[in-house]
């Protein structure tokens, strides 16, 4: 019989929580993470707003060793995936080794510490490039570090897609539990908030200028006008329903039952987006209707147009306001390979809670006839099923359907 | 049969030595090698100054100003790469559904070479820290995320349907059309291009591996240089290029009437949890992927004619893979050809995986085995049949090809001709 992939434990580091129940509470009650930007200094730049992780010390989670051959960003991910194998209290020890797999997603590598080593290279010359850039700054580092320090020698994998990047990994990791492994620690980070960093998102042309926290990041609102970038994210621990039970799991968080994804066109074609298309996949691989979804995570991109693509895109399918919608990113920032990784994280507590947490600052609602968008307050809700909706830069789109085990 | 099992329709490759499949073919059965002092910067001051470069002119193929000023230099060599293997399968790109053909794109270091060159502009010079936006060119954010890759070939292919980078480090050309084969499997798309690429020759790749010693100094013989299984190997080269494929399932390529140049019947891939860079000597986890890669082929190691190796130069790979072939296929490595394109193309980092399968395809299309370049000196340590200098003919119905990557990833596929395809 097929696996059925449930996720059975949860790892978080994000702006608004150093862990997965700090994020959580911070998260339904509203608490952003969102602050001026201290790392860099925010005054050299147009951008003056992030969701920085405050207060991560990577010696805390990280051996030293590993700390000073990997970048912040592989860091974040080291420590949720340590406190995922926790949560779901999972000791790697006991599983055999070629039934492990790590998949994470990575937007853009180890941006810091190749900032670092390239101004070494040109200020100081070639011979003053240290030995760790090449296994830092590379897209691989998360998943190889990860591999390591936990044993797990299966089918291992990295994905780069930009923000749909967590949906892409956790899709991956339900094909590995297919094909017969039984334990996938799978997820995203990212960090590129040094100073080359910020000036590379900035010239995206969608990052908001807002100077006050509080109305930075509005998607859906009247006055959005672009996104405030984060890091951190999420990373889950994924096995078979029955392997997991055999090995006395009893809270499951829920199971990966649809995904879908799909590109877009270029944008000097005349052919439509492909967004619909994607959560239709999603639907269809679950073999559930727009009538099954209680709740939607939106990618909620925060400029007007991918705003109102969303929004268009939503009532097409379920009609209008006959779903909640919430964007509970608007209290981290976008985090781009950790973003969608973070949305599922979520969309599981709000399944497991019953509550679906608010989307933060939205006092001008641009689509209020269309979106039942959860705003200012946790809403209590029944929950069965959550579809999570996700964008990459460039065009990709991707939607993911959790869905609680019900006996 | 599987009807939906991912056969071969279509191979573009961009290598050094020459534009296109068919020049690459030529150079890699000739055994003359395409490393040379690098040229693509001044390398005065670096450990190793070799590098297999492509002779790539860009405007030439066919790429207009704009994509040039928007494209990193790898994308470059991935669209015109995806081109030429969508014309080579014959398929019209107008008459497919573009919401069923989607893209695998393998690539290592995404697009570090504008990286570098716009840093360099920003921090005048490694100057500042916090480096001038004002002076930031619009396309750096494409620049900083190696997804662009995937999007320039999806938009080159008129793909519409399922789109991912795969970035396992040098195995990531073998993954992504690992990656693209299952996507066919699965039946999220009806066509995918799927290859890898990657443009590392610039200071700052150059700069990393002189910190390791992993590349080679060979500076004064640059030709010589990239000498797999060679007793005096002292480094991989350092190579740049792409390879795409087009995939498309077996039943709809054959209805089609399409030329089919093999079947991926089987590929897995483990990690060796070990070191980032270091390689055991056993061979262990290469061992238990082509153990894997083998069983869902449902293939023995009999049915392997041919082994496309990593041979990648350094002391402990080329041990670590003799190894691997021996645990996996017994006393039968020591009958089958083995041989490294290595030694003429140099080692792309990411995309080296998809160029050797693109080898590997042309091995059982057109029944000539690659040489290992300048193996003049065994190595005792390494003690199979590499094909030494000259290329061999034989016919090979069914081809092994392996890949090795930082971060410790192991991958292997089995091609096969369709006649030899059981299951």
């Amino acid at each position: 019989m097929r696996a059925r992939s449930v996720v059975t434990g949860i790892g978080v580091v994000a702006p608004n929580g150093a862990d997965l129940e700090d994020y959580w509470a911070a998260t339904l009650s509203g608490r952003s993470g969102i602050a001026p930007m201290t790392r860099p200094a925010a005054s050299s730049y147009p951008l003056r707003l992030a969701g920085e992780v405050p207060a991560f010390a990577a010696e805390d989670h990280v051996p030293g060793r590993i700390a000073v051959q990997t970048d912040r960003w592989t860091h974040l991910g080291l420590a949720a995936s340590a406190m995922a194998l926790a949560d779901a209290d999972a000791d790697p020890a006991a599983f055999p080794e070629y039934d492990m797999a790590v998949v994470t997603a990575s937007s853009s590598g180890g941006t810091e510490f190749g900032q670092r080593e390239i101004q070494k290279l040109w200020s100081r010359g070639p011979r003053s490039v240290g030995a760790y850039q090449s296994i830092a700054w590379f897209y691989a580092a998360s998943t190889g570090q990860t591999s390591i320090r936990y044993g797990m020698r299966g089918p291992c994998r990295v994905l780069a897609t930009e923000q749909t990047g967590g949906i892409e990994a956790l899709a991956e990791a339900r094909r590995i539990l297919r094909g017969g492994a039984r334990l996938v620690l799978a997820g995203g980070t990212d960090a590129s908030l040094c100073p080359y960093g910020i000036v590379a998102q900035f010239t995206n042309g969608q990052i908001s200028r807002a100077t006050v926290p509080e109305q930075a990041y509005l998607p859906f609102d009247r006055r959005a006008d672009g996104y405030v970038p984060g890091e951190g994210g999420a990373m889950m621990v994924l096995e078979d329903l029955d392997e997991a039970r055999r090995r006395g799991v009893t809270d499951v968080y829920g199971e990966i039952v649809g995904y879908g994804a799909t590109f877009d066109p270029p944008p000097d074609s005349r052919r439509p987006p492909n967004l619909r298309r994607a959560i239709q996949v999603a639907f269809d691989d679950a073999g559930l209707t727009a009538g099954d979804i209680d709740v939607v995570f939106a990618d909620a991109h925060g400029t007007p147009s991918a705003d109102r693509l969303e929004a268009e895109t939503l009532v097409s399918l379920f009609g209008e306001r006959s779903v909640p919608v919430t964007a509970p990113k608007t209290m981290t920032g976008r985090l781009y390979a950790g973003g969608a990784a973070l949305d599922v994280a979520t969309a599981l507590l709000s399944l497991r809670d019953q509550t679906i947490p608010p989307t933060v600052g939205i006092h001008r609602p641009a689509f209020a006839s269309a979106l039942d968008l959860v705003v200012d307050q946790a809403r209590p809700a029944t929950l069965r099923t959550a579809l999570v909706v996700a964008r990459g830069h460039g065009g990709f789109n991707a939607a993911l359907i959790v869905r609680l085990i019900l006996d | 049969m599987s009807p939906r099992r991912a056969v071969i329709t279509g191979i573009g490759v961009m290598a050094p030595g020459g534009t296109g499949r068919e020049a690459f073919w030529d150079l890699v059965t000739s055994g003359k090698t395409a490393t040379r002092t690098i040229s693509l910067f001044d390398p005065t001051g670096f450990r190793s100054r070799v590098a297999a470069e492509c002779d790539f002119d860009a405007a030439a193929l066919g790429l207009t100003p704009r994509e040039i000023r928007r494209m990193d230099r790898a994308a470059q060599l991935a669209v015109v790469s995806a081109r030429e293997a969508v014309s080579d399968s014959g398929l019209e790109p107008e008459r497919l559904n573009p919401h069923r053909v989607g893209v695998a794109l393998g690539s290592a270091v995404g697009c570090t070479m504008r990286l570098e060159q716009e840093y360099v502009v920003l921090s005048d010079h490694g100057r500042h820290w916090d480096v001038d936006h004002a002076y930031a060119v619009p396309h750096l954010y494409d620049y900083m995320v190696p997804s662009t890759l995937a999007r320039e070939v999806a938009w080159a292919c008129g793909a519409e349907g399922p789109v991912a980078l795969i970035s396992t480090g040098c195995t990531s050309g073998m993954d992504a059309v690992g990656h693209g084969a299952r996507i066919i499997e699965e039946g999220a798309a009806d066509v995918v291009v799927a290859g890898a690429t990657d443009a590392p020759i610039s200071p700052i790749s150059v700069a990393c591996f002189d910190a390791i010693k992993a590349t080679s100094p060979n500076n004064d013989d640059p030709e010589h240089a990239s000498r797999p299984f060679d007793l005096n190997r002292d480094g991989f080269v350092l190579g740049e290029g792409a390879a795409a494929f087009v995939l498309e399932p077996e039943d709809e390529a054959r209805r089609r009437g399409a030329h089919i140049y093999a079947a991926i019947t089987g590929y897995a891939t483990r990690s060796n949890a070990f070191h980032m860079t270091g390689l055991k000597p056993d061979g262990r986890e290469m061992a238990e992927a082509i153990g894997h890669a083998l069983h869902e082929a449902q293939a023995s190691a009999e049915d392997v004619h041919y082994i496309n190796a990593h041979g990648s130069g350094t002391k402990q790979n080329d041990r670590h893979e003799t190894a691997a072939f021996k645990r996996s296929l017994g006393d039968r490595a020591r009958e089958i050809p083995v041989s490294s394109i290595k030694s003429m193309v140099g080692h792309s980092l990411g995309s080296i995986g998809a160029i050797e399968l693109a080898a590997c395809a042309l091995v059982i299309n057109r029944g000539v085995v690659p040489p290992t370049a300048n193996l003049h000196t065994p190595d005792p340590e390494c003690d199979l049949d590499y094909v030494p200098l000259t290329a061999r003919e034989c016919r090979v119905a069914g081809v092994l090809s392996v890949a090795s990557g930082f971060g410790g990833f192991q991958s292997a596929m089995i091609l096969q001709e369709l006649g030899a395809v059981r299951g």
